[in-house]
């Protein structure tokens, strides 16, 4: 699995890089997390905002920080 | 700088405040009134309003776009006319429209004329501002 938390860097940002490593640590899924801060980068998902998950290419929240509950069902625990 | 209540110089009590935060959509369709709505997302987005967004992107369920749309807390939905492209775009998205306004409700009549009439984009600019208003 591939999962890509996208920000430049901002508080918000790095609270839901740390929830998405919480629950992959916690779900036990063979995930990847990559975090992404270049504007260019984050600009391709067209997202509105940040901080952004995005999950195997597709996006799954923008603009907010996720709950570990709502990461643990993306991860589908 | 127009005289609509995003102007930060709006002398207007029910001023509503252009925080930058609200996601601005048009259908920005092929008549006046389709473009008049493209025209007032852009001058908001200029004044600092919101954020001019691209409803395309919504209609092709790209995952960004539609994420987008259902996590951002204000939204201005902008339909030309009745027959509500923006709308069938939200439902078949399987997004909740939220600050949805109809122009030719607003009295201004649809036709083919691209010269925009700057007192109708005004009234459009205070319809958009106020159906931000109210949304968390």
């Amino acid at each position: 699995m591939d999962i890509k938390v996208l920000g430049p860097g901002c508080p918000k940002c790095k609270q839901t890089e740390e929830i998405v490593r919480q629950a992959v640590a916690d779900s036990g899924v063979d995930a990847q997390v990559e975090k992404v801060t270049g504007v260019m980068d984050i600009a391709a998902f067209g997202v509105f905002g940040t901080p952004a998950v995005v999950i195997d290419g597709q996006v799954k929240s923008v603009g907010k920080v996720p709950s570990k509950k709502d990461v643990l069902a993306w991860l589908g625990k | 700088m127009s005289d609509s209540c995003c102007n930060t110089t709006s002398k207007s009590a029910d001023c509503c405040s252009p925080d930058g935060n609200v996601m601005l959509l048009a259908c920005s369709g092929g008549s006046n009134v389709g473009q008049l709505a493209n025209q007032a997302c852009m001058e908001l987005t200029q004044e600092g309003f919101g954020k001019m967004y691209c409803l395309a992107g919504i209609g092709g369920e790209l995952s960004g776009f539609v994420a987008s749309a259902k996590d951002v807390p204000r939204m201005v939905v902008l339909d030309g006319c009745e027959v509500g492209c923006a709308k069938a775009i939200f439902n078949k998205a399987g997004v909740p429209l939220r600050g949805y306004v109809v122009l030719t409700d607003l009295g201004i009549g649809k036709n083919k004329n691209f010269n925009l009439d700057r007192a109708a984009l005004e009234k459009v600019k205070d319809a958009a501002c106020q159906a931000a208003q109210g949304q968390s």
